[in-house]
């Protein structure tokens, strides 16, 4: 979802990040996706390379890394790994299960030249 | 678009106006070295959140975000309840809309003050947008602001707009589990008003089944079913507002 406006929040990040530092273009951006993020790999990667275009990271490569999604399951009164928001508990079957990780997005760190 | 936040893709104009162009970087030369920023992606959207949602508690402002589909009866709802507020509350109301004020107009024609938002190509209001907006609302003391978001229930979920809760409008004329295919729009909403009752008679709808969709997905959320043609829930719906404020 929003693929479009994540992407152009990376941007955002990345030209904050190097306002104020010598930096010539980004070659690299390395993400931290959570399972849970509702994000679509490839569609991100799509837009990304489009926001991108005419600015500092005109060109640069997206290094996505996936985080495991993980719930507090209400009924076995412990943290269990989610694959997806509705699969419920693992254990247990239920889906009194609270997103406790793997949602977030979030943008490491840069390769700059 | 805005320099500093950059939501809106060059097309998102309050009122018919745009806001900000855009800055760009030129390219130099030095060697390769890593840049630390550990920020989430979200992160700008969620200060600019911030910010609205400080402005409103100082004026004592209870803020919805109004979410749903196109087509729910959000501005409906939102005229009837306007209606039903007249003297009690002043209501004022933030409309998304990709294109035309035809929203703000309808609410303006209540007599509450309203401003539209166009979202131009976003499928989405973002904290940014209506921060601005908020700004050119004169808004009372201790009234209530109804941000209608634009109809879309994906993008929505993800923007919190510094609102008190989100409230997700589902009708009986859509599927029983729109919850289900949508999850992420009814796990970050705290009620679900369950619109367009009066069709009811003329539908096979199951409005058990929806209920059940909605809570699996999020098993706190309120329902409350409504029509704001016969007024049916209205009350209810005006008794979980008051309660909150």
């Amino acid at each position: 979802m929003h693929e479009m406006s994540l992407a152009e929040g990376i941007l955002q990040l990345i030209e904050d990040a190097t306002r104020d530092e010598d930096v010539g273009r980004v070659s690299v951006v390395f993400l931290e996706v959570g399972r849970l993020a509702s994000v679509e790999i490839e569609s991100l990667r799509f837009c990304f390379d489009a926001v991108v275009r005419d600015s500092i990271a005109e060109g640069a490569r997206l290094e996505i890394s996936e985080v495991p999604g993980t719930g507090w399951c209400m009924d076995c009164s412990q943290s269990v790994p989610m694959s997806d928001k509705l699969g419920g508990c693992p254990r247990c079957g239920g889906y009194k299960v609270q997103v406790t990780g793997g949602t977030d997005m979030r943008v490491k760190e840069l390769e700059i030249e | 678009m805005c320099t500093t936040c950059g939501c809106g893709h060059g097309e998102t104009k309050i009122e018919g106006h745009a806001y900000a162009p855009r800055h760009s970087h030129a390219p130099g030369m030095a060697p390769s070295r890593m840049l630390k920023i550990e920020q989430d992606i979200l992160s700008k959207n969620d200060a600019y959140a911030r910010e609205n949602r400080a402005f409103l508690a100082g004026r004592r402002v209870f803020a919805l975000n109004l979410v749903s589909s196109p087509g729910s009866g959000k501005t409906t709802l939102l005229c009837k309840t306007i209606e039903m507020l007249k003297g009690k509350s002043t209501v004022a109301v933030i409309e998304g809309d990709q294109q035309t004020s035809n929203d703000a107009e309808r609410i303006r024609a209540t007599g509450a003050p309203a401003i539209q938002i166009n979202t131009g190509k976003g499928c989405h209001l973002d904290a940014h947008m209506v921060g601005h907006a908020m700004h050119q609302l004169d808004l009372p003391e201790h009234s209530v602001l109804m941000i209608e978001n634009v109809g879309n229930l994906v993008c929505p979920a993800a923007f919190d707009l510094g609102e008190a809760h989100k409230v997700v409008i589902l009708s009986v004329t859509e599927g029983e589990d729109k919850p289900l295919k949508y999850p992420d729009m009814f796990r970050a909403a705290d009620l679900m008003l369950l619109g367009k009752c009066d069709l009811l008679p003329y539908l096979a709808y199951d409005v058990d089944r929806a209920v059940e969709s909605a809570r699996r997905v999020n098993p706190d959320i309120q329902v409350i079913r409504f029509s704001a043609t016969t007024g049916e829930g209205m009350a209810d719906w005006l008794a979980w507002l008051e309660q909150r404020r």
